[in-house]
Formats: C-alpha cells, sequence, structure tokens
C-alpha cells in the first residue's frame, strides 16, 4: 500500500502550483470573474501547455492517459487556486465520449486545448437525479430532433460544444432510454443563456428546440446512456471532491494563519482554547476528507460498478459534510472579515458551499451508498 | 498511490485467517461478540494461545520476542483478531510497560520482566492517575522516600483498570518535592503481593467491576525495581503514552460491531419491515459506516509513514475512534428500543445461560452503551487530544 504520488504526478501538480502562484493570484482571478466571458483565454492557453487539457484524454486523441489518482492532484491544485476556467466542464465532457468511444476527432481538439466542453445533464425537475430527463430526443430520418430545457449548465456558454442528455423512450424518471448527445454549441435551435454563479464560475440554461442531429452526434448507443452517464458522474463527483480538498487545505491554512496574527485581548485568538479546538475540529473533518478523496480516486476507474459507486457516493458524501464544516467555520474564525468580498478564504466558503450542492448533496449520495449492494447484511446475527 | 495489499500482504492476512480459524476457542469468541463480559481466566486463554504461536507481542524487536512484522502487517493482525472477535491482548504489559522496560530498564530486568510479559505470566496494571492528577497528570502526589536499599511508597492511584487481578504495578511516584512537577518524578514496579497495598473496586455505572482504586501505606519497594534513573520518570511516562495511543482507533472492532448492528436491525422491526429498511434509520449507520471508511483510510495513511513513530496524528485517531465506537454502541441501543431496558448482570457474567429478558443479543447492549462512554475521557481526553492536535500539528 501506497500513498505517495509518483514524480510525474508531483511535476503536474508543482507547475499548476507555480502557475497559479504567479499568474492566477487571487486579484486576478477577481477581474477575470467580472470580465464579459467570466474566464480567461490566455488561462486557458497556459493550462493547455501545460498539459492539464491532454492530461485525462486517452493517448490515441493525444492524451496522456492520466488516470483520476493523477486528477486528484490537478484538481487539488485548482481548488488552492479557486480557478474559475471550464477545466472541470471540459474534461467531464471527454468523459463521456472517452467511456462511449469514437469521437476521437473532438477529443484531440479538447486534448490540445481549441475545444472547450460542457454537460448538459440537469433540469429544473431533476434535482440530483440526472436520470430525470424531459428533454426528449425523437427519431428522425437518419438521425434525432432534440427538444428541451438544461439548467444550471457549468460552464455552458463558454463551450464550442456540449454533452446533451435526452430522452429517447422509457419513463421520465426511469434508467432505460436515455440517449446522449454531442451537439455544437452553435447548432440552429440551441439558445445559452449566461450567467454568474454564486462562487464566480459561469452556468448557463441551454435550451433545445427543435435541434436536428445527424446520426453521429450521438454518444454510445441509442437509449443506452444511462452506464455512461452514471459513470461520467462518478468521475465528477471525484474531481469535486478533489477540488473541495485543495480549497479547504487553502481556507483551513488561511484560517490557521489568521489565528496566529488577529490580536484580542492581549493575544492571539489562537491561545484561545474554544477556537484550538474548533480548529481540531476543522483539521480532523479535513483530514477525513482527504483520505476519502484519494479512496474515490483510487476506485473511479474501477471495473466494478457497484464498489465504483458505493466508495464515490462515499466520498461525495464525506467530502461535502467537511466542505460545510469546514467552510462555516473559517468564516466564522475570521469573524466580521470572513463576511468580506475582499478575503479569499470566503470565495473558498463559496465554492466549497458549491461543490457540496453539485452532482449529488449529501443526502443523495447516502440515499445512493444505501442502495448499493453492500449495504445490507449478507449474513443474519 | 496504490491503495491495494501487496500480495505478500494478502497472503500474510491467509495466515492470520488460518491461525485464527484454527485457535480461536468458540466460547470466547462467542463471548466477544455477544459483548459479554470476559473474566481473567479467558484473557490469559486467549494471550498464552497467541503467545504458543510467538505472536503476542507484534511490535516488539525480534531480539526480546517480537515478529519482525511490518507497520502493515501489526495492522493487519490486529485486523483480523477484530474480526474474528478474539479477547484483547491486554495492553498493560507487552504495549505500555514493556516498551519502557526495554527502552530504560537494566539488563537483569529487562531479562527477568520481558519473557514474564510475552507469556503473560504476570498480570500487570497501571498506576498512574491519581484523584489530584488525571489529564494533569504530572501533578500526582503519590511518594516514595529512599530507605536505605527500599522506596517506601504512600499515597493513591485510581482508575486502575483490572487491577483486582494484577501480579505487578507500574507506578509513577514522586521522589523528590522541591522540583519542578515533571523532574521530580520515577518509575517503579511493585509488587501487587507487597504488604500495604489494598485495591478497592470502583464499580462503573453498567455495574461492572472493570477499575480500582490502589492505596499504597508505607509500601517497602526495592531500589532494584527502579526503572532507569531516579527522578527521570516524566521522560519514560511520555515514551510510555506515544506507545499507548497506537492502535487506539479500533477500526478493525468498529467494523465488526457494525456488522452487528446491521444484523440487529434487520432482526428489528418498525411497522411490519426491518429496521434497516427504515430510511432514517439507514441513512444514520450509511453516515456511521462512512465515517469508518474514511477512518480506516487515515489509519493506513498514518501507518503506511512507518519508522516516524506514533506521531500527533494518533491523537486524531484517538479522538475520531472513540467517537465512532460510541455512536456505534448509540445506535444499538436505538435499534433495540424498549428491550434496552432489562438489565441481567447474571447473563453478562456467564453465570446464567440466557438473558431473562428473551433476546440475548439484546440483553448486553445498554450496558455495553454506557460503559463505551469511557472511551472519550480515557487515554487522554478528547479535549486533551485536541489540545495536542492544536499544539503539535497546528502549531498554536
Amino acid at each position: 500500500m501506497d500513498f505517495n504520488f509518483n514524480q510525474e504526478q508531483q511535476q503536474f501538480a508543482d507547475a499548476l502550483r507555480r502557475w497559479v502562484d504567479k499568474d492566477y493570484r487571487f486579484e486576478t482571478r477577481q477581474a477575470i470573474i467580472h470580465s464579459a466571458t467570466g474566464t480567461s483565454d490566455a488561462a486557458w492557453a497556459t493550462l493547455a501547455e501545460l498539459g492539464m487539457t491532454a492530461l485525462p484524454l486517452p493517448a490515441g486523441a493525444g492524451g496522456f492517459d492520466g488516470t483520476a489518482v493523477d486528477m486528484l492532484l490537478v484538481m487539488q491544485e485548482l481548488g488552492r487556486g479557486l480557478v474559475v476556467e471550464p477545466y472541470l466542464a471540459t474534461v467531464l465532457g471527454a468523459r463521456f465520449l472517452t467511456l462511449a468511444g469514437g469521437h476521437d476527432g473532438v477529443l484531440e481538439q479538447v486534448a490540445g486545448g481549441s475545444l472547450k466542453l460542457a454537460c448538459a445533464l440537469g433540469e429544473q425537475q431533476s434535482r440530483h437525479d440526472l436520470h430525470d430527463i424531459a428533454t426528449t430526443a425523437t427519431a428522425s430520418g437518419d438521425g434525432f430532433v432534440l427538444d428541451g430545457v438544461k439548467t444550471v449548465v457549468l460552464h455552458g456558454a463558454q463551450a464550442g460544444a456540449l454533452i446533451v442528455s435526452a430522452r429517447s423512450g422509457g419513463r421520465q424518471d426511469g434508467t432505460d432510454g436515455i440517449s446522449l448527445f454531442l451537439v455544437p454549441a452553435d447548432a440552429p435551435g440551441v439558445t445559452v443563456r449566461d450567467y454568474r454563479t454564486i462562487d464566480g464560475q459561469r452556468a448557463a440554461t441551454v435550451t433545445l428546440v427543435q435541434v436536428v442531429l445527424g446520426h453521429e452526434a450521438l454518444i454510445g448507443q441509442a437509449g443506452q446512456g444511462w452506464p455512461v452517464l452514471d459513470a461520467a458522474l462518478d468521475y465528477g463527483a471525484t474531481l469535486l471532491c478533489a477540488e473541495a480538498v485543495g480549497a479547504m487545505d487553502a481556507i483551513f491554512a488561511a484560517t490557521l494563519e489568521y489565528l496566529k496574527t488577529r490580536q484580542q485581548f492581549g493575544a492571539p485568538i489562537g491561545k484561545f482554547q474554544a477556537l484550538q479546538h474548533r480548529m481540531a475540529d476543522m483539521f480532523i473533518h479535513l483530514e477525513q476528507a482527504r483520505s476519502m478523496a484519494m479512496l474515490a480516486a483510487a476506485k473511479a476507474d474501477s471495473n466494478d460498478v457497484a464498489e465504483r459507486r458505493r466508495t464515490v457516493s462515499a466520498a461525495k458524501a464525506r467530502v461535502g459534510l467537511a466542505a460545510t464544516f469546514v467552510g462555516q467555520q473559517a468564516v466564522q474564525l475570521h469573524g466580521g472579515m470572513g463576511v468580506t468580498d475582499e478575503l479569499p478564504a470566503a470565495h473558498h466558503f463559496k465554492r466549497l458551499s458549491m461543490i457540496a450542492l453539485t452532482l449529488g448533496d449529501v443526502e443523495h449520495h447516502i440515499e445512493r451508498f444505501i442502495a448499493q449492494p453492500g449495504f445490507l447484511p449478507t449474513e443474519t446475527a | 498511490m496504490d491503495l491495494h495489499y501487496t500480495a505478500g500482504e494478502t497472503a500474510f492476512r491467509d495466515t492470520v485467517r488460518a491461525f485464527l480459524d484454527s485457535h480461536l476457542p468458540a466460547d470466547l469468541q462467542r463471548k466477544v461478540r455477544q459483548h459479554l463480559r470476559l473474566t481473567k481466566d479467558d484473557y490469559v486463554r486467549w494471550h498464552k494461545i497467541v503467545a504458543q504461536q510467538g505472536w503476542a507481542a507484534p511490535a516488539w524487536p525480534v531480539e526480546y520476542g517480537g515478529t519482525g512484522w511490518t507497520a502493515v502487517q501489526r495492522h493487519i493482525w490486529e485486523d483480523e483478531c477484530a474480526r474474528a472477535a478474539t479477547p484483547p491482548i491486554l495492553p498493560f504489559g507487552v504495549n505500555m510497560v514493556a516498551p519502557v522496560i526495554m527502552a530504560f530498564a537494566n539488563a537483569e530486568q529487562k531479562a527477568y520482566y520481558l519473557p514474564r510479559i510475552l507469556n503473560c505470566d504476570d498480570w500487570w496494571c497501571q498506576g498512574y492517575s491519581e484523584p489530584g492528577a488525571g489529564s494533569d497528570l504530572a501533578s500526582l502526589k503519590t511518594t516514595a522516600e529512599r530507605d536505605g536499599d527500599h522506596y517506601i511508597v504512600n499515597g493513591q492511584k485510581t482508575w486502575t483498570t483490572l487491577g483486582q487481578h494484577a501480579d505487578m504495578i507500574f507506578c509513577l511516584v514522586r521522589t523528590d518535592s522541591t522540583v519542578r512537577k515533571q523532574e521530580g518524578i520515577s518509575f517503579l514496579l511493585i509488587d501487587m503481593k507487597t504488604p500495604g497495598i489494598t485495591v478497592r473496586p470502583i464499580i462503573m455505572l453498567d455495574e461492572e467491576h472493570e477499575v480500582n482504586e490502589v492505596f499504597f501505606d508505607n509500601v517497602r519497594v526495592p531500589v532494584s525495581n527502579l526503572v532507569g534513573q531516579e527522578n527521570k520518570g516524566w521522560t519514560y511516562a511520555k515514551y510510555l503514552l506515544g506507545h499507548e495511543r497506537t492502535g487506539i482507533a479500533a477500526v478493525g472492532r468498529s467494523q465488526r460491531e457494525l456488522t452487528f448492528l446491521k444484523q440487529l436491525a434487520m432482526r428489528q422491526n418498525k411497522r411490519g419491515a426491518p429496521l434497516l429498511h427504515d430510511p432514517a434509520f439507514a441513512a444514520k449507520v450509511a453516515h456511521l459506516e462512512i465515517e469508518l471508511m474514511a477512518l480506516e483510510m487515515t489509519v493506513l495513511r498514518v501507518i503506511s509513514e512507518e519508522g516516524k513513530g506514533p506521531g500527533p496524528q494518533a491523537s486524531m485517531l484517538k479522538v475520531r475512534g472513540s467517537e465512532l465506537q460510541q455512536q456505534l454502541t448509540e445506535l444499538m441501543v436505538e435499534a433495540i428500543g424498549p428491550q434496552a431496558l432489562p438489565f441481567d448482570p447474571d447473563f453478562l457474567d456467564g453465570s446464567a445461560p440466557h438473558s431473562s429478558a428473551g433476546d440475548d443479543l439484546a440483553a448486553p447492549l445498554a450496558a455495553y452503551y454506557f460503559n463505551y462512554r469511557k472511551t472519550s475521557i480515557y487515554g487522554g481526553s478528547n479535549e486533551i487530544q485536541k489540545n495536542i492536535i492544536t499544539q503539535m500539528i497546528l502549531g498554536l
């Protein structure tokens, strides 16, 4: 058993950290957030140069075949640096294509950094159950016609192409009859309404009206999208766990530093036991979350589907609890400064809070964990 | 990063399992699984079986009878013992006084005591805490005054676990009261049969006789029973406490208890369906299971840093380990509901074959719950562990 990262993994992470520290400082990030697009082309070009867009992609498409463990380190650094570029959306989109096979040309563009993707999966009624899909895919000629509305599509307006889930059969909330499509962002009938998210990222409402797609737009098999969707969501949740650990590392370090410097009653406030014990609790939450993020990364690529689901749901739930606890306590310990816009930790808190609600909240993953084989005992007492 | 056990470690686990399958007496296993009370003979019997195999002190150096196992192998051994429901090898001899003897005692003391500890020929107990010295251990008052080639010991120790069975006690005593409180302490090994020693039971809230007060009234202890140097005992005590917290997370045992809890909740009905099918109860169990997964990974992360010794991370393991042990007992009681009310000491101590209230699995659980409130208090309370985390890790 080995918990160390290899030299190559460490080099990727170090390069990323140097870039964040030098070129993606907090002030730079704030300027990017308030720019027209909410993202930075220069930052994206650097991410591509550093190999980040190629890292998780298949070697056949110009990628490095990076594993979820490789991505653990990358996402931790992005979380630490509060990077708002459409990286998660893009690599998650690529994951759909990698899992289903085909679309190698698209993956090559992603690996090279020239194409960004987004995943249009959620709908107004679906909450965390992303198999609840009202968007329809009606067979027509050689292809399909898509109709529906996708909500909170992360970085939907910054993407050149969208991964869209639609229903070509089955009940609205069933897992049968789901089809996945690769939809060019400029396809006729696609409307993307861009907005800012509370944590400084971008999202969009994507409306699909009579969007005509050829058969080549299909990802995997028609009606058989669920296993791909389910596996990709686990991958995404794993990346979010890693990002959260990075954000928690940052907010924890900032809070610790604040406790050592802020003077009240003639002493650094870190001398007060009430605050010390809260820091100890935060530390324990963070280490428990780190352990689970590692475990999820180790299992996210697994072919054992039940084991993958069970582990990722356990991790997402545990990390979600930690993200909320650590974030809230960090703000409280910063006192009035904690609730201001100028404090980076406050932005880590916002990001952590939104991660906890993205791709399944604590309750959703607890329910999913319970539903997996292995929860109910096999023998009787 | 590779979170798999190696082929060698897996083979080692198989060897351990085979040993436990063939050597763990069924009556002992049943008692441990069902939360019944263990007798002195139960503990000694199991210790000697393990000693016969050469595994009673896995962490000791090979020259003293240890195993030469890696930290991961020791973890696997403890894990398998926990899952198989063996009685514990009590820590007072093997894990607490022995490391101090190895590190600081003279050749004669090592040659005499260590083989006896390994084979459980002496039952050891701990003489650390006093009524006025709990978390603030260094403020202890029991004195040892030099009189020729003896010390005259006077004072009182408390919370002496299973001291009613003990042949020997290792004690912290004050040999100099004129210096800083940490500097005048010595480490003495005392024969419990020495005149002037009185053991008084402290009955716990589950009516179990688990701990004691030990009174010393002009007890004459040969100077040859001093370990290391006079007035250096605090150094040895801190060394011992570092060893005490190893393995205190007890993940393996909690995993066994989680399985028990689930089986229990499948036997209980709520409105016609097994309790474990109730979403609210299942969610509590799931939260606990996930916390245990996280703790197991954290333990493995800590022990994978082999050679660095039990560092302050042990405090984190102690806090979470004890909290989860307590939550397990709490959910067991919640699971059985009103069946938690009957109290049956005769069944608990083995003198009655079945619980008079009807359900043998349920009968011990309330006592178990009350007993386990101790885990967040002993071995340095969880608040003290948080102080250690804030000071040693966070530098506050």
